[in-house]
């Protein structure tokens, strides 16, 4: 992992004492509350339906075990309500249906970042210097900016990588950190990158994606994607370079962030993101960031120009971790009954390592009785426990709201499984149905038009069988609350999108969607089946949708592929059969919530 | 940075000199030869596009004169703006100069380059000798 400098430190400890500063200020009236909001988004503060926000950055999703115990702590210390917050947010969500919410727990998200629901807004300086202690920040997980930049699971790990990506990813989060000119951007902008032949990072549906790529004299250098995007407008990112060279890449973002700075609208929220001028503007755009980029070369003298030493630098931090290979197993066995268990966990859950004796193993966060993603401060020390004990303390984050331990070793996975399934994270649905993807929804979220939760709820009480999950193999199955697509609806094969109709919660239902992944194919906004449906029709129509899938599969074939083998119009028959009669007028009316609006709007 | 309150910059004479520019122009199409201050304008504070006019004014063109923020300009964003090259600032009507000062005072550096210290701290700790 990259180690923090002194001056990395200082800098994260500045940071936390500028907004110790501003909050202060907003309390005692110097700083208003709409002057406060830009700034205390920049730092991961948002306030929400009934309580603040936080997102902490987890760059390129990793991190240490020391970190998540902070984690933890900030859960169990920090994420708790005041009655009266707590009671009017139960008391609100009971009204549609909602009879439990949780607190003091963190929540993985879709890139690679932690949030907690309900740290008080006056706590928010000292968790902010708690996570200063172990070099952990919010900075830019919000607002209009460059956000935290996301990667490959399996970076520096997966044995299809061509380079890891994580050195060049923590220069460019320096690079980004506070860029004095683009803190104020038309929209957030979010970057992923991946050094891998298969994309694990949804590349296509970023403002900039980055392939490390060798050419044909064996260079290495970046293939740059920019222009995707979900939310109402969803659109897969263009190539605006074949090759870069790898030490031009932060002098290329500089051109392609300046001009979207110059010409990206202002005027209307929705048409913001860089996605909308890459396509308003094709090759115009392309054009004016390539003269830019040569202004920056040839005029300014090319100042952000990566030396060899400093990739050097960076890159030393990220060797692996001195493993004894040969050292005996610990000595667990699997149990004679449960071997079916292990052997599908091997296969869904445990992935193939650069290195031949170890592996990279995914603990499920997805089960009944939590959110997906969710996780308490328990669960969470036991993540860093487990991290502790068999991968040299590291974790990653996955984007698909999972954790990730990237040092395994082969011999060490009998006794992996069993602890992990003591802890209940041994659940072998990695890429099946039930590892969906779901935002936190109507129960957390200002901004959304339905809950979430309730229906990843249903979905995974109905599939529970794991023959019958494993049966079904994989599938990706994305829940978004509203059409901000925090939940990636536009990118599953099956994909739920809340609605509002008259103020109550209904559903849309999407097929054919992919994230850019082998298993997906190339990236492309799944198509909406017809009118949206009620809450109570969904685990119906994903039942309709799987059923015609186990009629007209051939062999072992994914549910994806059969849908573009069979094609759209069959299966988008078999999801409006599932329509009930009833015309659903005792629909959960949503209740609104004053004030935040805008908050979740920059979300 | 020379910082203005509202009341001062008013008083301040904004002659033949002056060129009052648009957020919305591109700097590079303008004339300056003669050109001694130039005011560039942040409708709100969340409207960055003035950062890369001065960007293009201080760190591309070479303009040496005064490059003045007005507008919604807050103590909370002096820092960036004199990083772009802004030698000005305008402060709007409610600001407190006294706390203003602190915000310069905060951080030892910044990570990338910006219009006036023009390379990233990688480059420039190689430069003293302070990164091994």
């Amino acid at each position: 992992m990259y180690q923090y400098t002194e001056f990395d430190r200082q800098f994260i400890r500045a940071r936390a004492a500028q907004h110790r500063d501003q909050l202060e200020r907003n309390l005692a009236g110097t700083l208003s509350d709409d002057d406060f909001r830009p700034l205390r988004l920049q730092n991961g503060w948002y306030i929400q339906r009934y309580a603040p926000m936080l997102r902490v950055a987890v760059p390129y999703g990793e991190l240490a075990s020391r970190q998540m115990r902070v984690l933890a702590r900030i859960a169990r210390e920090y994420d708790h309500p005041s009655k009266e917050v707590f009671d009017k947010a139960i008391g609100t969500q009971a009204t549609w249906g909602t009879t439990h919410l949780p607190v003091g727990y963190g929540h993985f998200t879709t890139r690679q970042n932690v949030q907690f629901n309900w740290i008080p807004l006056d706590k928010s300086a000292d968790v902010m210097d708690l996570l200063a202690t172990v070099d952990m920040h919010g900075i830019q997980t919000s607002g209009n900016c460059i956000r935290n930049i996301t990667s490959d699971e399996l970076a520096g790990v997966a044995p299809d990588e061509i380079a890891d990506p994580r050195p060049f990813a923590e220069i460019m989060r320096q690079w980004s950190t506070l860029h004095p000119e683009f803190a104020f951007l038309p929209r957030k902008f979010k970057i992923a990158i991946t050094g891998a032949t298969a994309d694990r990072a949804a590349t296509y549906w970023h403002d900039v994606g980055l392939h490390l790529i060798k050419n044909a004299a064996g260079e290495l250098g970046f293939k740059v994607l920019v222009g995707g995007g979900m939310g109402r407008t969803p659109i897969t990112g263009t190539t605006i370079r074949e090759f870069l060279p790898w030490n031009q890449i932060m002098n290329y973002l500089e051109a392609v962030v300046r001009v979207y700075n110059r010409w990206g609208r202002r005027d209307n929220l929705y048409k913001a993101r860089i996605k909308i001028l890459v396509k308003a503007e094709g090759q115009r755009y392309i054009d004016e960031v390539e003269a830019e980029y040569q202004d920056i070369i040839t005029r300014d003298g090319a100042p952000h120009t990566i030396t060899q030493a400093e990739l050097d630098r960076v890159t030393a931090c990220f060797v692996p971790p001195a493993l004894n290979l040969n050292a005996p197993a610990r000595n667990v066995q699997v149990p004679a009954e449960r071997q079916s268990d292990y052997a599908r966990w091997l296969k869904q859950n445990v992935a193939a390592h650069k290195n031949p004796a170890l592996r990279a193993v995914t603990l499920s966060y997805k089960r009944l009785g939590q959110a997906p993603g969710d996780a308490d401060a328990d669960q969470l020390d036991t993540a860093a426990d487990l991290a502790d004990e068999f991968s040299a303390g590291e974790l990653r984050v996955t984007h698909d709201q999972n954790l990730l331990l990237p040092w395994v070793r082969e011999q060490d996975l009998p006794a992996l499984w069993v602890a992990a399934s003591h802890a209940g994270l041994a659940r072998s649905n990695v890429r099946l149905l039930t590892d969906m993807i779901a935002c936190p929804g109507g129960d957390f979220c200002a901004l959304a038009n339905a809950r979430s939760i309730p229906v990843a709820a249903a979905i995974t009480e109905r599939y529970q069988d794991m023959d019958e999950l494993h049966d079904l193999g994989e599938i990706d199955l994305h829940i978004s609350g509203c059409i901000n697509s925090c939940g990636h609806h536009h990118s599953g094969h099956i994909g739920i999108l809340g609605v509002d109709k008259d103020g109550k919660e209904w559903y849309q239902v999407s097929l054919g969607g992919s994230d850019g992944s082998p298993l997906s194919g190339p990236a492309v906004p799944g198509k909406v089946v017809g009118p949206s449906f009620g809450a109570g029709e969904i685990p119906g129509v994903i039942e309709a949708l799987l059923d015609t899938f186990r009629t007209t599969r051939q062999d072992r074939e994914t549910f994806i592929d059969t849908v573009r083998r069979i094609g759209f119009d069959t299966f988008k028959s078999a999801a409006n059969s599932a329509r009930l009669s009833d015309k659903h007028e005792d629909l959960h009316t949503l209740p609104k919530t004053d004030g935040y609006a805008k908050d979740a709007q920059e979300a | 940075m020379k910082l203005l309150s509202a009341s001062d910059a008013s008083t301040t004479e904004s002659g033949a000199h002056t060129l009052v520019v648009a957020n919305t122009e591109d700097p590079r199409g303008l004339q300056l030869a003669g050109v001694q201050r130039i005011d560039l304008h942040f409708p709100k504070f969340t409207d960055g596009r003035a950062y890369s006019q001065a960007f293009y004014l201080r760190r591309r063109l070479g303009f040496a004169g005064e490059i003045r923020a007005t507008g919604d300009v807050l103590i909370d964003q002096l820092v960036q703006m004199a990083r772009q090259g802004f030698s000005v600032a305008v402060l709007r009507a409610d600001q407190n100069l006294d706390f203003a000062q602190r915000q310069f005072d905060r951080y030892q550096g910044f990570y990338q380059g910006d219009a006036v210290t023009t390379e990233p701290v990688f480059k420039r700790e190689v430069a003293q000798g302070a990164r091994a």
